[in-house]
């Protein structure tokens, strides 16, 4: 079992094309650009980094972006996981909500910044409504792909079993049958969501922030601390996804291994 | 207690051209307590709608099935079921397969643990207890669905072409554990299928199904003694006879 998550025996090869990237990127930046603003060299960053770190500011924003990015995507769960299941156990309620959805989800979130500010001002909230915005269409659809794809024989198990009412069907059937797809969503979602992040805060939708300082050293022109931050937001991207499988494959997903060759 | 009335059931469904198909045509016959019925049919010959029917799965258009002088309205525990195709929630291991009935019912957990152990070592799949049924091959699951049915005391179980989907050795296997199992807990099984040499080899009865739309054609008791022998002459003469009274009568006209 689950030899196919086993570790790859090439993976050191992953390590060795980081180390090659850093050394192209270094002899770039010294021999080819020899411009910190055009190009900064990676220990230009590395200092950029640690005078970040000593100075405090990198942490507030860290933590700023999280707070923003846990609103939004909190808020995203809230109201998709349960508008997804609606849509996908009542064909009235899809029928009803769909064409609101299908028009509403087209509008880039970027789009809704604007309105945005006028509502929420320049506060966190503000900043998780974008992201808001970009990650609960994911996860509306995907539960409601998930729910629509339930196998009959489940429910029709379950109803010989005394599982008889709507909700003991949702909890118990419908929903473990979904969640991958669920998850799935949730993942997508994330991927939008720490997109509009940054965007959001870019436009100064939010007083702090990765995405607000990225843009603050840019018009100081210090381009070092730029990549600063655009690694940092790469690296928390990949953070929150890979903690997020690892999550799920550990507590919820574990009876997946194997099925799928 | 377990004994099934089926009278005058007739079932159709509304075709896309507005016409009627009729899937069953007035079938009527009885079921005793204890006893082990196969329905025999051809592919097509309505024999999965009529245990929709008696499962409560689905309506009859005309006519009425009581077991126990209850008319079936709907699903009910008194009543087990095992599908063709792989019903396992593949999310819930073995053992909270097998509990899940006792589960809906609001037992407790270790009560319904304890039940649910003594139905797995019923089946022989004590070491599987904490396994995914995606790690179990297509006999185990089926072994499991069957613990799975019998968790809730059913006093009816109705059996779907179990063993369809399995190969012949595990097939004749899983066979006479069933009647095993069916020795020991004394249910009133329907187990429908389309193999003539299943329905000789665990059926008290015999009831053999028309194609299109389906009729009962003939009830047919099957004598022999148990443990029965496929190989044995009494075996295949009973076998040729049943396959000779389907073959003149019970086909396609």
């Amino acid at each position: 079992m689950n030899i196919r998550n086993q570790t790859n025996p090439h993976r050191w090869l992953g390590v060795l094309a980081i180390v090659l990237t850093l050394v192209l990127w270094e002899i770039v930046a010294i021999f080819v650009v020899n411009d910190a603003f055009i190009l900064p060299s990676p220990p230009d960053v590395l200092s950029a980094f640690i005078g970040l770190i000593e100075k405090g500011r990198l942490i507030l924003d860290f933590r700023a972006s999280l707070v923003h990015f846990a609103i939004g995507l909190g808020l995203a769960l809230a109201v998709g996981i349960p508008v997804g299941i609606a849509m996908g156990w009542s064909r009235r309620f899809d029928a009803f909500i769909d064409p609101v959805i299908e028009i509403l989800r087209p509008i880039p979130p970027l789009a809704w910044i604007p309105f945005a500010i006028i509502w929420f001002g320049l506060t966190p909230l503000s900043a998780g409504f974008v992201i808001f915005i970009g990650s609960v269409f994911p996860i509306i659809i995907n539960t409601y792909s998930g729910f629509r794809g339930v196998p009959r024989i489940f429910v029709e198990a379950g109803r010989m079993l005394g599982c008889t009412k709507g909700w003991n069907q949702i909890r118990f059937i419908a929903f473990p049958a979904a969640l991958p797809s669920v998850a799935a969503g949730f993942r997508i979602a994330c991927g939008v969501g720490w997109m509009c992040l940054v965007a959001a805060e870019l436009f100064g939708v939010s007083n702090n922030g990765l995405g607000m300082a990225l843009w603050f050293y840019y018009n100081l022109h210090q381009m070092d601390c730029v990549v600063v931050y655009m690694l940092l937001l790469g690296l928390t991207g990949l953070a929150v996804d890979m903690a997020f499988r690892y999550y799920m494959d550990r507590h919820f997903l574990k009876w997946r291994t194997g099925e799928v060759a | 207690m377990g004994n099934l009335r089926v009278s005058d059931l007739s079932q159709s469904f509304a075709r896309e051209d507005g016409s009627e198909l009729t899937v069953l045509d007035h079938l009527a016959f009885d079921v005793e307590d204890k006893e082990f019925v196969c329905i025999l049919g051809s592919s097509g010959c309505g024999k999965t709608t009529l245990l929709r029917m008696i499962a409560g799965l689905d309506t009859a258009r005309n006519g009425s099935i009581v077991l126990d002088g209850e008319a079936i309205t709907g699903t009910s525990p008194k009543i087990g079921m095992v599908f063709q195709e792989y019903s396992l929630f593949p999310w819930r291991t073995v053992i909270d397969n097998i509990a899940f009935g006792l589960e809906m019912k609001g037992m407790p957990r270790e009560e319904r643990y304890r039940i649910a152990d003594r139905f797995l070592a019923l089946v022989n799949l004590s070491q599987f207890r904490d396994s995914y049924p995606s790690e179990l091959s297509g006999g185990m699951r089926q072994r499991v669905a069957v613990a799975r049915a019998l968790a809730l005391d059913p006093v009816l179980l109705l059996m779907d072409e179990p063993f369809g989907a399995l190969d012949a050795q595990t097939r004749n296997m899983l066979q006479q554990e069933l009647l095993q199992i069916w020795e020991k807990t004394k249910k009133t099984v329907i187990f429908i299928t389309h193999s003539v040499d299943e329905a000789v080899f665990l059926s008290d009865r015999i009831i053999v199904l028309t194609p299109r739309p389906g009729r009962i054609c003939r009830i047919f008791p099957i004598e022999l003694p148990r443990p029965r022998d496929r190989t044995s002459v009494e075996f295949a003469r009973v076998r040729r006879d049943v396959l000779d009274l389907i073959n003149q009568n019970c086909s396609i006209q």
